[in-house]
């Protein structure tokens, strides 16, 4: 069973939290220990970016830590070991790589050596369900799992394609625009509702997810879990506890399932 | 789609799953009003009554060789620009867009769409690098006088491929009331083929013109390439004669050096800004920054049609460089009475060096813009000597 299954099966139903960080932001060794943070604060999944120098689907706090990344020196390579080695030291917890398609083309076996390394998901902001056959198949061999994005605009024959395509979850985003925490998300049931009908893989809802009246909402509208990022990588640029906070909205999966 | 966005290898349709269906709204107006008799006329009489169209072919009296210039510069704006906004103008008008975005590196791609906006009542928003706000404050002034407002993108290298990234982000957020007016012919599908389609008329009226004046086609067609929109224009309509078509790419300080924009000449193939095509990038692929005296020839990637007429060997991509593209500018100056944009004197040095090689041969020019943008630069770099006396000799022998 593939780590995602196994954490959705665990959960029975609580909601999953994701958190995200920017690999190599602000430095390696601060990276690996904000990993083994997020993890202690109670995350059920890791979602890790690899920086690009172009990232058009993010907002600012997301591009600056990309920024943040390269400016230190980060490669590529480096991202790979900083996900090996969260491997070695959790072997449950599912990770998650979102990235965009010139990192994945530029080093030949990007998709074979992030398997290697121990990610179980592979997400490319810039590849839309009509480009990512090439990618999935790819994917498929190297036994690594394909995510897909749905947005409120994507209409239910895109849905199909995705749940062709995908497998681990599907990245539902929920509003309009890029990462950041300058809006708040929809979480439009109906997006829910019709990612389920179309038989694409468990619906999560990402884009800004800030605080626990989020979570709750995204919850509610039949997401099976969330992903926090630019509020996380927020705090990382302020070298605040990220712990405590992910414990905060964490908590709001636990409740929430009680109270359904 | 309806039309798979390929060239090739290259092209295709690299963006965010939420930019998808505006794409497909986008070809789908594009293709629509391609068949529409009316769209096609409005276009025309704008193209005619608005723009200046047609632009003047013209053989150079003084230069060496046999030298024809399609006089782009001449058109209202100043640079082949305006041809194709005033199609997307009508094509976001025909959507019921009421506000326009657009990139702009020097600022000639933001005042073409400041133009369109202040003729077609778009509320005009125009990203450009901060840096760029700072070098080219006359072009940020004309924008603002003709009601655009000028947003400075202070992420990345604040240059011409970031203003790029953050209309991106703008589109993503806004698509259902605005269109991104993208000023070249790059990006995802449908932009390649649409800007294409828009600029095709420089070729088409060249090619009249010249079988007009020479009774023959040309040797070879020259044009600059940036993104690539005036080059695939002019060589549109000569695709299948047996003519050569050379594409001349900012070699900058030297193609062996780092400060450069030759992207097909010394890039690899990625996927930047929604295609699939030759990029600029380090062996992780992060995009690294260009150079080129031009600012309209400085950026990381190209066009994907270009990256395709390179690969199967239909067109040639050289470079020139800065010193070369500077003396051209100024011998087109002193022997024509004509000041071009730089972008432009670098297609104009490599059709120098062609004639001084083969003196025979009938060479067409895309002169894509005028000169009064820079004029101000040459003056500085002129004054420092950067054209150098011996290659001047040489080239002008
Ligand atoms: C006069 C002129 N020529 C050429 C270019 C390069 O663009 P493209 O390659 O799309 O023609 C520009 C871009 O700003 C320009 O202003």
């Amino acid at each position: 069973m593939s780590r995602y299954s196994a954490m959705f099966e665990r959960l029975s139903g609580e909601g999953a939290f994701g958190a995200f960080l920017m690999l190599g932001d602000p430095d390696l060794e601060s990276s690996a220990a904000l990993l083994d943070a997020v993890i202690e604060g109670g995350a059920d999944m890791i979602e890790v970016g690899i920086p690009f120098s172009d990232p058009v689907a993010d907002g600012s706090v997301i591009q600056a830590a990309a920024q943040r990344a390269l400016s230190a020196g980060v490669r590529v390579a480096d991202c790979l070991e900083l996900i090996a080695s969260l491997r070695r030291r959790n072997s449950q917890v599912p990770i998650g790589i979102l990235t965009y398609a010139n990192i994945v083309l530029a080093r030949p076996g990007f998709i074979r050596d992030s398997a290697e390394a121990g990610a179980d998901s592979l997400l490319i902001a810039d590849v839309p369900a009509l480009e990512a056959q090439p990618f999935v198949r790819e994917m498929e061999q190297a036994g690594i799992e394909p995510v897909l994005i749905a947005a409120a605009n994507t209409p239910d024959e895109t849905l199909k394609r995705i749940a062709n395509l995908s497998k681990a979850y599907t990245y539902c985003v929920s509003r309009a625009g890029i990462t950041g925490t300058h809006a708040a998300g929809q979480f439009d049931a109906e997006l829910i509702d019709r990612v389920k009908q179309a038989g694409a893989p468990p619906p999560i809802f990402g884009f800004g997810i800030s605080k626990p009246e989020h979570v709750r909402a995204a919850l509610d509208s039949g997401a099976k879990g969330v992903i926090c990022g630019s509020a996380i990588v927020n705090l990382v640029s302020r070298r605040q506890d990220v712990a405590s906070f992910v414990q905060s909205l964490k908590a709001v999966t636990r409740n929430d399932s009680m109270a359904e | 789609m309806r039309l798979n966005g390929r060239f090739g290898r290259f092209g295709g349709c690299y963006v965010p799953e939420i930019l998808v269906p505006a794409l497909e709204q986008l070809e789908a107006a594009f293709l629509d009003a391609q068949d529409d008799p009316e769209f096609i006329a409005e276009l025309n009489r704008l193209l005619a009554n608005y723009a200046g169209r047609p632009t003047p072919l013209t053989r150079c009296r003084n230069l060496a060789g046999n030298i024809y210039l399609k006089r782009e510069d001449l058109l209202h704006g100043g640079a082949h620009k305006t041809n194709q906004v005033l199609g997307q103008g009508l094509l976001a008008k025909r959507m019921e867009k009421t506000r326009l975005i657009a990139e702009t590196g020097a600022g000639q791609h933001g005042v073409a769409t400041a133009i369109v906006g202040a003729l077609l009542g778009f509320e005009t928003v125009i990203y450009m690098g901060a840096e760029d706000v700072e070098r080219q404050k006359l072009n940020v002034f004309r924008m603002q006088l003709m009601g655009a407002e000028v947003v400075p993108v202070t992420s990345g290298g604040q240059t011409l491929k970031d203003a790029i990234n953050e209309a991106l982000r703008d589109w993503s957020a806004s698509f259902p009331t605005t269109h991104y007016l993208l000023g070249t012919a790059a990006g995802p599908h449908p932009f390649p083929t649409m800007v294409r389609e828009f600029q095709r008329v420089i070729g088409r009226e060249a090619r009249t013109q010249i079988i007009e004046q020479l009774a023959r086609l040309p040797d070879a067609v020259i044009a600059c390439v940036g993104g690539g929109s005036n080059a695939i224009g002019l060589f549109a309509d000569f695709i299948d004669d047996p003519v050569r078509l050379i594409g001349v790419e900012a070699a900058g300080k030297g193609l062996d050096s780092d400060d450069h924009g030759a992207t097909l000449l010394r890039g690899t193939p990625g996927i930047l800004h929604g295609a699939e095509t030759y990029v600029l990038q380090d062996s992780d692929g992060q995009v690294t920054d260009t150079w080129s005296v031009s600012a309209g020839l400085d950026y990381p990637a190209v066009g994907p049609e270009h990256a395709h007429l390179k690969d199967s060997g239909r067109a040639q991509y050289v470079g020139a460089t800065d010193a070369e593209a500077l003396f051209a500018f100024k011998a087109l100056a002193e022997k024509e009475g004509i000041i071009c944009a730089f972008e432009s004197a670098h297609a104009l040095a490599h059709a120098l060096k062609l004639a001084a090689e083969e003196p025979e041969i009938a060479i067409l020019v895309g002169l894509s813009g005028r000169g009064d943008k820079d004029v101000a630069q040459a003056q500085a770099l002129l004054g420092a000597g950067l054209v150098d006396e011996i290659q001047a000799k040489a080239l002008l022998a």
